[in-house]
This record gives structure tokens, sequence and C-alpha cells, in this order.
């Protein structure tokens, strides 16, 4: 196993350079750049400007410089919109909120998406199948910029119950979190209903009925085991995704988190800050996905590591 | 089919019921007042402000969001008045001017301080306006400080001895400051623009070079500034907290205890935040929630006018928009009044002319005029009669659902009145600034926004060479009689040479004017000590919350 995860490790720095390199040189390749304004500066001040964040200087040797800094120092360099952070300190700052945000919200998508899906499979065909699936579809067809206003409408402006936007108090996390949950929870729900239909079906399943152990433990100890991995499978690119931010809730309701931050680097042309978040949104990727590798070979004795 | 049916039609029932049920009297329960050290509530105003700030160092940043959050920290010499946006007395008590309209004398007032206590002296505004106009600085808006004799050259690394720049500290409390031409306007500059602010240059050089743009001076606990309000806090992409400067001069004015601004780029979540009361004003409002304002909550509705001109430019090196005739046929085919009824409907104003109405006093006389049998003459006089023969042409607009429909509405009037066809293209923000930089449109949907309240803002951009001309457009008169107004002795002089200039405008038409712009935003009825204004600046200073009395009994 652990020749496995170097191996894994191995091939992920090939990777991570392609990435690294193929942003750095397209988002140059861009119209436009930092400095584009609408009211137009001096040729002579423009100068200025780009001497000052170094981007005078010709591409391969800013190519060079960034990467020097990036694996010697682990410096991911000056914002140039925001003239007094820095990139490293703009995902310190943002990523946490990020992490609680898809913590929670995976929480949720975990909690009722299993509970829906278990048992729509038990009960498959009855009432309660058609009504978990329903909710299911509900949850991946409506998308958040329309979950969360609704819910906004409803609980914060009719009801008073929450605040509109913002990330101060506990209460506030309960709205972004219900939005962002609930579209997980619809595609945990498939998942597991579906993986459980197939394994519900197999001969150790029948064993163990006739061995005489209880429904409960039948489904929870030895079908769920196995029904759960494809949702094993969704829940690595889900974490890297839910974890680096949703740009869609925090626009709503206003939290302060990396989508954000990455979605409106691209358009202020924020070079390095669109690199310190593809970089580490790549990393994370990389990563969840080997975790979910070896989750699933300890979860499946049919698979090895090879 | 059930499944099918419930899957189709139950979002939308939700949909409908949650947004009919969803009424709320706006600007109820306030949001988390603080209670302060004599356990009294604080007087908090909660203010929507648009994007989340570059920076807070005034001499470093260029946009509107920013200038509102200056606008509350720092101090002038002179400062606006709340309701005329003149220049009343800031950190100036008084201030004389030469009788050749050149030379300013400010003196300072004893009480001058920045936030930290210590005493603000003329030599502050002195070194500060030598950083902005250091060349390695790259400060974006040094620009506004030309009108000094040897700023500009000083900005762009032509002279080098700071002395020869026409700022002068003559002793502790006198600034003397001597321009290159009368510049009537100067004044106005002063009292609105942040480029004027002094900074705290002591306080900066602790954290760095002060020519260095990155340095940690504007971060809580170590910024300090001269205005109405100190920073407090900061939670970049949340909110920033400020309260009451104890050592500004006129403290006793300040209402307030704290302001909080906070960033909201998305409009349609700014205004829920506004419907719970956590918002005592936003920044914006949705074009479509206007009429739904108007018949519920009007007292909370605020259409203002705003100093800007929304515009089409014309690349006039590109055939046929060289021909001075089909741009005047384009220019008449609009009917600006059906559009800002129809389209825009935020109460705008059709435009005629490139000035804006009233700016200091000044309304320009020469107006667009002709109608629609004039529009065809012109057109079939350049070779297009009835559209026959017209060449590929497009209209660029940058993304957005507000400029689509106006581009939209437009192409249809160009076709329908005219007999051609205009392509509709769209490109992002920054990728729309590059093709107007390099001049690679046809017709370019634009705006403008006054930095002050002259004409002049309006006007110089079309002059040759100004880097926001972009248009190719280059008329030798019209030059000649924009250095003349800066030279001019006094504003009825000047005012006559810009009606000159407009007339211009409105013959030539490098730029076809559409619109002026107004200002639609919600606040709430408690705000006091706010009046509409030309900038939409509304000095914090005034402006202060009044609860209504408390219930005797609360419902829930």
């Amino acid at each position: 196993m652990f020749r496995f995860i170097a191996r894994r490790l191995l091939q992920t720095i090939p990777v991570l350079w392609f990435i690294v390199t193929a942003t750095f040189f397209m988002i140059r390749f861009v119209p436009g750049g930092p400095f584009t304004a609408e009211k137009a500066v001096t040729p002579e001040i423009l100068r200025n400007l780009e001497a000052h964040y170094g981007l005078d200087k010709p591409l391969y040797e800013q190519y060079f410089d960034y990467m020097g800094n990036l694996l010697f120092h682990g410096d991911l360099g000056p914002s140039f919109k925001y003239a007094s952070r820095t990139v490293n300190e703009i995902i310190a700052d943002k990523l946490p909120v990020s992490i609680e945000l898809g913590a929670i919200s995976l929480g949720i998508a975990l909690f009722f998406g299993l509970i829906l899906g278990v048992i729509a499979a038990v009960k498959r065909n009855s009432f309660f199948d058609y009504l978990a699936s329903s909710v299911a579809m509900i949850g991946i067809c409506v998308p958040t910029f329309v979950l969360g206003p609704i819910l906004v409408l409803f609980f914060a402006i009719h009801l008073g119950w929450f605040n509109a936007s913002g990330w101060y108090t506990n209460i506030d996390r309960v709205l972004p979190s219900a939005t962002l949950g609930m579209v997980y929870a619809a595609y945990v729900a498939r998942l597991t209903r579906g993986g459980m239909l197939e394994v519900l079906n197999q001969d150790y399943i029948r064993t163990a009925r006739a061995k005489g152990a209880s429904e409960f433990r039948v489904i929870f100890r030895h079908a769920l085991r196995g029904g759960i991995l494809p949702v094993i499978s969704f829940l690595g690119p889900a974490i890297a995704g839910i974890l680096t931010g949703s740009f869609v809730i925090e626009t709503i309701f206003q939290i302060p988190g990396l989508g954000r931050e990455f979605v409106n680097s691209a358009f202020n042309r924020d070079y390095t800050l669109v690199l310190g978040t593809v970089i580490l949104y790549a990393s994370l990727i990389v990563i969840l996905n080997l975790i979910v590798d070896v989750v699933q070979v300890w979860l499946n004795p049919k698979l090895k590591f090879e | 089919m059930i499944r099918r049916f419930l899957v189709s039609y139950l979002p939308l029932a939700a949909v409908l019921i949650f947004s009919g049920c969803a009424k709320n009297d706006p600007g109820s329960s306030g949001y988390d007042a603080p209670i302060g050290a004599d356990g009294q509530k604080l007087m908090v105003y909660n203010v929507g402000n648009g994007a989340e700030p570059q920076d807070l160092d005034p001499q470093v940043v260029t946009g509107v969001p920013e200038s509102n959050l200056l606008m509350s920290l720092f101090e002038g010499l002179v400062t606006p008045d709340p309701k005329t946006l003149d220049p009343v007395p800031g950190m100036a008590e008084s201030w004389e001017l030469s009788d050749d309209g050149l030379v300013y004398t400010f003196h300072l007032r004893e009480n001058a301080k920045w936030s930290n206590g210590e005493r603000i002296f003329a030599e502050d505004f002195v070194q500060s306006y030598k950083r902005m106009l250091t060349p390695v600085f790259a400060a974006e808006y040094s620009y506004l400080l030309w009108f000094v004799v040897g700023a500009e050259d000083y900005n762009r690394g032509k002279l080098e001895d700071y002395s020869k720049v026409g700022f002068k500290a003559l002793d502790e409390r006198t600034l003397q400051v001597t321009l290159n031409n009368p510049t009537p306007f100067f004044l106005r500059i002063l009292a609105t623009h942040y480029s004027w602010y002094p900074v705290p240059l002591k306080v900066i050089a602790q954290f760095g070079s002060l020519t260095d743009k990155s340095t940690r001076w504007t971060q809580p606990g170590n910024f300090v500034s001269n205005g109405p309000f100190q920073l407090k806090d900061w939670l970049p992409n949340q909110r920033i907290v400020m309260e009451r400067n104890p050592h500004y001069w006129d403290a006793e004015t300040v209402k307030l205890d704290q302001i909080r601004f906070y960033p909201t780029e998305d409009i349609s979540s700014e205004e829920r935040t506004f419907r719970t009361g956590q918002l005592d004003k936003t920044n914006e409002l949705p074009n479509a929630k206007v009429d739904a304002y108007r018949k519920n909550y009007p007292e909370s509705l605020r259409i203002e006018p705003y100093l800007g001109i929304y515009y089409y430019r014309l690349n006039v090196t590109r055939p046929p928009l060289d021909d001075k005739r089909v741009r005047k046929a384009l220019a008449l085919a609009i009917d600006r009044d059906s559009l800002v009824r129809n389209v825009t409907r935020g109460g705008q104003d059709p435009a005629y002319a490139v000035s804006y109405p009233g700016t200091a006093g000044y309304t320009a006389r020469a107006q667009l005029t002709g109608d629609l049998a004039e529009a065809k003459r012109l057109l079939a006089e350049a070779g297009f009669p009835n559209g026959e023969n017209w060449p590929h042409v497009e209209l660029l607009y940058n993304t957005s659902e507000n400029h689509r429909a106006i581009a939209e509405a437009i192409q249809q009037m160009w076709r329908t009145n005219l007999g051609i066809n205009v392509q509709l293209t769209n490109q992002e923000w920054k990728v729309y600034l590059d093709s107007q930089d390099n001049q690679d449109y046809w017709v370019q949907r634009a705006g403008w926004i006054a930095d002050y309240v002259d004409p002049n803002v309006f006007l110089e951009i079309w002059t040759t060479g100004n880097l926001n001309n972009d248009t190719g457009w280059s008329n030798a008169e019209y030059d000649q009689l924009a250095a003349a107004a800066l030279k001019a002795k006094n504003d009825n002089d000047r005012y006559e040479i810009y009606q000159q200039m407009d007339a211009i405008l409105v013959d030539e038409l490098p730029v076809i004017p559409i619109y002026y712009y107004k200002r639609v935003y919600a606040m709430n009825p408690k705000v006091k000590g706010y009046w509409p204004t030309l900038l939409d600046n509304h000095p914090v200073k005034y402006i202060y919350i009044e609860e209504e009395p408390e219930p005797a009994a609360e419902s829930e």
C-alpha cells in the first residue's frame, strides 16, 4: 500500500507542473491585463505599474521567477488587484471559510442522502421510493441560484428567522449549508439507491439473512458497505469542489470564501491569484482522488493495490 | 407519470408559493446593533458598497466603492457641502486666490490632526503629493494633480527636482499651490476627489518604502487617517467597520457611532439583505425590482440624477463611420424617449448633447436635432439610400443584460428607421476594454461618470491624444477651444467656449449621446442628513439614523 501511494504521488508531479504551466501562459494570452481600466492611464504610468509587479520582464523570465518562488519559498506572489495583500494571505484567509461551509454541507448531504437512498432501495417501487427519488430529482434539477433565493425569501424575509446574507454567527451557516448540501444530498441519494439495489440481490446478502442476521444489521452492516462504493467515487471530486468553494452560494449569501476569489480573479486578470487558486484546486483533486482509491480498496476486498 | 409531473412542477409551485408570501416591511428590525460602553445602543449605518475595495490607500485605488470608503476616512484641504458639493473649509480653514487665478494659499487649521492625534502640517500635504507624483509609485490617478506647475513633468520623469513643482509649505500651517492655468474648477476637484487627500507618511514609512504599493499600513490597527471616521475592522469580502475619529476637528458634527460597509457584488442578494433590514442603503437596485418598489415601498426607492452619460463611441477611422453624414443618420435614428421609457426604465433622461445639463450651472445650447426624414436623406447622400450597400458594421458592448437590451433596441431602430443591419457583439469587460484601447471596433457602447462637478469632465476627453478618446476623431478647432477654456478668466467666458465645443460635438458626432444616468437604489427612510448629489457623494459626517420610538408591546 505504501508503495502504491508513493508511486501515485510521484505521478501527480508532472500533472501539477503541466497545470501550473498551462495556466500561467493561458491567462497571459487573454486580452486585457490586471491594469486595464475604463479610465486609461498614461503609457508612462502603465510602464511603471508593470515594472512594479515585474510584468515588464520577458514572459519566460517571469515564469522562472514564479516557479522559483513557488518551489523554494512556497510564495504565490502579491495580488495585483488587492494592493496590500498576498495570494498566500488571501488563500489562508478564505480557504477555512470554504472548508467550513463545505464540511457542513457535506454532512447534510451524507446524512440525508444516505438515509433517502437506503430507504428508496429497501422499499423499492413503494411510495417511499417515489417520494425519496422525487426529492432527489428536485435537488438535482433546481439549481442553487434558484434554491438559495427561495430559501432566503421564505426563511429570512418572510419568517425572519435568519439573515439574508453574511457569515458572522452560527445561525448564518444554516441557509447556505442547506442550499449547497441539498444538491449533493440529491446526488448521494441517487447513487446510494443504485449501489444498494445492486448489492441487495447478491448472494452474500441472502447468506446473511439465512444466518438470521436482523434486517437492520443486513442493511447497514453488510449491504451499505458495498452499496456505498459509487458514493465514495463521487465524493473525491465532489469534496475537492465543495472545499474550494462554491462561487454561486458564496455570492448569493455574501460569504467570504475562496470560490468568489477564484472566479473574480479571472475577471480581474489577477494573474497570481488565478494561479494560486488553480494550484490549490488541482492539488486537492489529485490528493482526494488518491484517498478515494485507497478507501475503495479498503472497502472492497475484490480490489487490490497495484 | 405522477413522478414526472411532480418533478417538473414542484419547484415551480414552490417558487410561486414562497415568493407570494414574501412580503415584509423593509428596514424593520435592525441588524446586530452593538451596545456601547455606556450601555446605549450605538448608532450604526449599514451600507451596501458594491465590489470589495482594492485597498484603502487613497493614492493607490481607482474605483467608486473605494471612493465611498475614503470619503469617510479622509478629508482634503476643502470638503464638499453635503447638498451642493461646493467646496467648504476642510483641513484648510480658509484660502486666498491670487489675482491672476494661479496661486492658491491655504491656511490649515491649528487642530488639523491625524487619527493618532498627531498634527497635520503644510509639509504633510507637500510630501503626500510628492508620493502621488513619484514615477515609480505609478499612481493611476496622478494626472488629476497635473493642473499644478511642474506636476506633469515630475510625474512623467522629465523633471527630477521636486522643489520646482508648484507645492510649497510657506510655514507650518500655510500651503501654497501654483497652477499652470486658472482652472476655475480646481477647488471642486479638491473637494470631491480622493487623489488630493493627504496620507500619513510617517505611518506608511513604518511598514516599508513610501513608494511601495503593497505594504501593510492599510490594515486595521496600522491605518491612520484624518477624516470624520477611522478604520476599526476590515474583513475582506465581508465588511469594513469604521468608528468616529475623536481627533477630527469637527467631531461634534459627526452623529453616527459606526459605519459598516458591506461588499455587495450581487445586487439581487443585496436587495434581499435590504429587505431583512440588515442594510440601511443599497448600492444598486435590480432594474426588475424598480416597479415593485414603486408600488410597495415608494418611501425606500431612490432615483436621483447622476453626473454621467451613456453613449455610443464611433470609430471614425472605419468606413462607413468616417462619414459625418452616416454618424448623424445613426444618431438621429435612435428614439431616445422610447428607449428610456421602455428599456432602461430607471427614470433616465434622454441625451441630445454630450455635456450633462446643469453641471455647475452649465447646459449645452446646441442639441442634436433633426427628424427621421433627415436621417434617411443623410444616409442616402452618403451612398446608402434605404440602407442599400450598407457594409458590415458591429455594435460592441460589454457582456451584461442591461447593455444587451439597449443594444437590441437600437439595432432594431436602425433596422426599421434606416434599413441597415448592425451586428451585435459582446465581450467580457477586460476584453472589451482591450478592443477599445486598440480601437478594434465599429460602434462601442460606453459611459462616462464625472470625477468632479464641471462640464470639463465631459468635454476634455474628446481632444486629440486624450487617452480616453479612442474614437480616432481629432479636430484642431476643438483642441484649441479646450486649451483656451482652461485659461479663461471666469466661468462665463469658459462656458461660452464650452458651448462652442458642445456644438462641434453634436455636429461631428464622434460619439452618439444616448441618455443621462440616474442612480437607482433603496434606502431606509430613517436615514437622515442625506441629500441627493450629482456625484452620489454623501458626506457621512452629516448622516444620522432617526430611530422610531420603540413600540410599547413588541409583537413578533
